[in-house]
């Protein structure tokens, strides 16, 4: 089918259908909305990290022209509005369930963390509101914060019910045969590792308005989130606001998530409530400051790591442990992010016979932490990436050969810890990185560094996730609150085209081109006949959401199940259209064909016939041609792939160059490979950020945000990145029906060891913080 | 945070102690300082109006005064509160010695701040401090010697380490200080 002209359907690299709207400036997103007689709200939130909140004074700010209410988190508790919750409930070694501590949406008693909210003022502008909120006059007894990830014991807590500041402490693997075979091997590679905490910076900040119909006793939420569903069901069965059924909430187009806002936050609960409470819609949009201050963070671990390999380099066993900042409070899936998508991917691509992972998740005085582009599989690819290369230094192997001595080369693959990796070619992808990089002329291209006083440095990573998340009954047992199928609803409409209701959320993958892509390719209708709707509780059934790069290979089978049905029903109809039984017609390229006959029906043919219905039995098949799935996967998808990131580094001035970086992905099915290729560009820009721009940094003694605006925290720049290389290798996921891994997250997760190892190749040292800044490289260099 | 600073002047100490005590030149000297108002023997009020960077406020400060050694030495502990903009707060000991050129001014400040100063204003800090110590310093010693003026010796700012907040603390520091040195000049003329 590819070689026709026109063609839009799977394997298509067609332009994306939203882009017209995005790049015109007629995306409608949450600031952009104004509902009749809306008011606005501005959150008073804590200058410092951790303290008791002795008096909240609101006479100043009430006695402001224009000011509505200022509300507080008593008043939030005395109308019996619940706190905001962990959905994942992490055990810790001896069985007991994590300690997650109260979190009001409006602090009550104490404030922890910078940013954290202790009031809100309403206004009838945004200037008004946000007057209000300066002349707040909070009086704060502090408290000695806890910053510093490796004292948390001992020091104040952050919450009473977690008197040592450890919300977990979990574990994975076991430990005894973990042990017995460091007993036995030859060499042990041992690794001190910090990943370093990253601020997401989605390009739109958060934003809210809430909104409360007296008549109908009825609440609508616009919030910029990646999983509107999620939200209702949050906001209704734990925080207590409005029962389901009352709760509209709706997500339209949201500019970039990563993560960040998959979260239910405390400013959308709070613009709910007080649309109520003052009888007119609330809107809140985040100022870039708050984003910094109070959008849930990423990453942020430390660990200890040692590999245990035998005289021939095949890895024996890995022991790790680590300390994961979960911040303040717990974020919705905060729990799960440094445990079930952290350990479980500790194995990589390798044959790893024991692995045994400790994992002590604690409280700080810092904003939350939880997922974040890759949410732990980064974590675990740095770790593993950062021991091979060096185990590969210390045992003189060469860094690809190691690799390839470890691969898993026999699927399925029960790694020990809990994935079973369905297929893979770890060789295909690494044999083609080796090519596109050159791999072989690298020595000359160093010698020629080195004759013009620079140093260069190879670094790869061979890494794994695994995306899709997830079979039910596999998260359930693990601890999930909720099922992570995804639901879908095609409606054929009498004139033949399509509107496909998705769970999903799309906030930057492009899924009104590739979900229509899809549809259009099932039906042989053309992709103009297709519109995909999202985001919003009162249009579509139900959804988990986008995240954990779930939409395709979850998302798109709902599609493709439910699309199945419709055919299967417009079988019928064509066959009784057609006069011919009911198990002798065909569909193919949008015509039902009757077998041994020469008779067709094209697909709008058949969508007119269901809504006529004349003349065809209701008994057997009722009107209409719409059908719906709710499509629970049965496994993880794993893609997979090599990076591999050459560096040029000046020793003078520690300016490093990216001269090449080359990323072949396995992502199984590929619907749209230009948007498949923009994630991957995406991917590894943020990777590359982590690695050399990216950190955020708290004041140890104070609790400060010290990276709070854009002039403290480097985002990547166009100059900061080369022209990527990007291949990709395919083998068919067998899990799902449309082959599809998942490559939301690959970039991110692949491209950060890649661009250390890299450094630490071309400087000839064991190690090197990230970000890794010119002034870091320098002082390595330099032996500083 | 903690840093320290000295500065010669050339003038007795007596001199620069009675410059630093009296109020009008103190006034002139804090840059930006809109007024102190001494609340009792300890305790003092001062109006700052300071922008760091981006971040304009108006700083309403509290200082406190102890271990008093006149005209040698104090202690000075104060709170700024701008508001939306933040605070700042820190210690300051402050002594006066004779020196070779006339008077040695020392001071060691630990200091923090907090909210929107620390979280957008850290590039400016460490500047703006400088600017403003070298300002107060150069009008107080303009006045204290006839015109002669001060030499800084040693802006002994503790080179960041990355987590370190900047020396923003210069900033509260003076604010701090002149407020508290106001109040000594009222506590002396009583």
């Amino acid at each position: 089918m590819i070689s026709k002209p026109n063609f839009t359907g799977i394997g298509a690299p067609i332009q994306r259908k939203e882009d017209k709207r995005f790049i015109t400036g007629q995306g409608q997103y949450t600031d952009d909305i104004a509902r009749p007689g809306q008011v606005y709200a501005a959150f008073v939130r804590s200058p410092v990290a951790h303290a008791r909140i002795k008096e909240i004074d609101a006479s100043a700010a009430l006695e402001l022209e224009g000011v509505l209410a200022v509300l507080t988190g008593a008043q939030l508790k005395e109308d019996g509005i619940a706190g905001l919750i962990c959905g994942w409930t992490v055990q810790s070694k001896d069985g007991s369930d994590m300690i997650a501590g109260e979190h009001p949406a409006l602090a009550v008693d104490k404030v922890r963390y910078v940013g954290d909210h202790v009031a809100v003022v309403i206004g009838t502008t945004n200037h008004i509101a946000r007057q209000g909120a300066e002349l707040v006059g909070v009086d704060y007894e502090e408290l000695d914060p806890v910053v510093d990830l490796e004292s948390v014991r001992g020091a104040n807590p952050v919450h009473e019910e977690a008197a040592n500041n450890v919300c977990f402490e979990w574990e994975l693997g076991e430990k005894e045969p973990t042990d017995d075979a460091f007993g036995k091997a030859d060499h042990v590679t041992k690794l001190d590792i910090t990943n370093n905490r990253l601020i997401p910076n989605a390009m739109e900040p958060r934003a809210a308005i809430g909104e409360y119909n007296q008549a109908e006793d009825h609440y609508t939420l616009y919030t910029t989130s990646q999983n509107p569903h999620v939200a209702r069901l949050v906001i209704s069965a734990f925080v207590g606001l409005a029962p389901e059924h009352k709760l509209r909430v709706i997500a339209p187009d949201v500019g970039g998530g990563f993560g960040s806002k998959i979260f239910i936050y405390a400013e959308e609960v709070v613009c709910l409530w007080a649309a109520k409470k003052v009888g007119k819609p609330v809107k809140w949009t985040g100022e870039r400051s708050e984003a910094f201050l109070a959008d849930a963070h990423g990453r942020d671990h430390i660990s200890s790591a040692e590999l245990a390999l035998d005289k021939d380099g095949k890895f024996l066993g890995l022991r790790v442990k680590t300390i994961a900042n979960l911040g303040a409070y717990l974020s919705t899936f905060a729990s799960a992010v440094p445990t079930y998508l952290y350990g479980t991917l500790l194995s990589g691509q390798y044959q790893i016979p024991a692995i045994y992972v400790e994992v002590d998740g604690v409280y700080t005085n810092t904003a939350p932490v939880d997922a974040y582009r890759g949410a732990g599989r980064p974590e675990a690819t740095y770790l593993l990436e950062r021991i091979v290369e060096k185990a590969a230094r210390e045992l003189s192997i060469d860094p690809a050969d190691l690799r390839k001595r470890n691969f898993i080369d026999q699927f399925p693959y029960q790694t020990p810890v809990i994935m079973n990796y369905d297929v893979g070619d770890y060789h295909a992808s690494l044999e083609e990185g080796l090519e596109r990089i050159g791999y072989s002329d690298f020595e000359t291209r160093k010698a020629q560094s080195e004759a013009a006083g620079k140093k260069r440095g190879i670094g790869f990573s061979t890494y794994i996730e695994a995306c899709g998340i997830a079979p039910s009954a596999a998260v359930g047992s693990l601890g999930a609150g909720v099922g992570l199928w995804e639901s879908a609803e095609v409606r054929v409409n009498p004139t033949g085209n399509v509107e496909v209701l998705t769970g999903c959320h799309s906030h930057g993958q492009g899924h009104e081109t590739t979900f229509a892509q899809l549809v259009s390719h099932r039906f042989g209708i053309p992709i103009e006949s297709v519109e995909i709707v999202h985001g919003d509780t009162d249009k579509v059934q139900f959804g988990m959401g986008t995240y954990g790069s779930r939409s395709g290979a979850v998302g798109m089978s709902a599609i493709t199940v439910a699309c199945d049905k419709v055919i299967t029903k417009g079988k019928k109809i064509a066959a009784h259209l057609m006069e011919v039984p009911a198990d002798s017609v065909d569909f193919e390229d949008g015509l039902f064909l009757g077998k041994d006959s020469n008779k067709s029906l094209a697909f709008g043919e058949i969508a007119l016939a269901a809504y006529t219905a004349h003349g065809f039995p209701t008994d057997e098949i009722e009107p209409g041609l719409k059908e719906s799935c709710f499509y629970d996967p049965s496994n993880f998808t794993f893609p997979a792939g090599c990076h591999i990131c050459e560096v040029e580094i000046d020793p003078e001035t520690g300016e490093l160059d990216i001269a090449a970086f080359v990323a072949v992905d396995d992502f199984g099915t590929v619907i749209n490979p230009m948007i498949v290729e923009g994630q991957v560009h995406g991917g590894l820009v943020q990777g590359i950020g982590q690695a050399i721009l990216e950190g955020c940094t708290y004041d140890k003694e104070s609790g400060q945000l010290v990276t709070g605006s854009f002039m403290d925290y480097t985002m990547p720049r166009a100059d900061d990145v080369p022209s990527f290389d990007v291949g990709m290798t395919v083998t068919e996921c067998p899990s799902n029906p449309v082959g599809m891994k998942g490559c939301g997250e690959a970039g991110a997760i692949g491209a950060t060891p890649a661009v250390i190892n890299a450094i630490i190749n071309a400087l000839g040292v064991d190690s090197i913080e990230m970000p890794a800044t010119p002034e870091r490289i320098w002082r390595a260099a330099n032996g500083l | 945070m903690k840093f320290s600073g000295e500065y010669s002047i050339p003038a007795s100490q007596q001199r620069v102690w009675d410059a630093l005590n009296d109020p009008e030149i103190l006034k002139k000297a804090i840059p930006g300082c809109e007024s102190i108002e001494k609340v009792n023997e300890q305790e003092m009020d001062a109006v700052v109006q300071a922008s760091v960077g981006p971040v304009k406020a108006k700083f309403t400060g509290k200082v406190l005064l102890s271990e008093m050694d006149p005209p040698n030495a104090y202690k000075l502990s104060g709170e700024g509160k701008g508001g939306a903009a933040g605070f700042a707060k820190g210690v300051a000991l402050v002594n006066l010695a004779p020196h070779e050129d006339g008077t040695l001014l020392h001071y060691d400040v630990d200091a923090t701040v907090g909210g929107k100063l620390a979280q957008i204003g850290q590039r400016f800090i460490d500047a703006t401090a400088k600017k403003m110590a070298d300002d107060f310093f150069g009008t107080l010693s303009d006045i204290a010697s006839d015109g002669a003026g001060a030499t800084k010796i040693e802006p002994d700012v503790e080179p960041g380490e990355e987590q370190a907040v900047p020396p923003l603390i210069w900033i509260v520091a003076l604010t701090t200080l002149l407020a508290f040195l106001i109040f000594l000049t009222q506590a002396f003329q009583q």
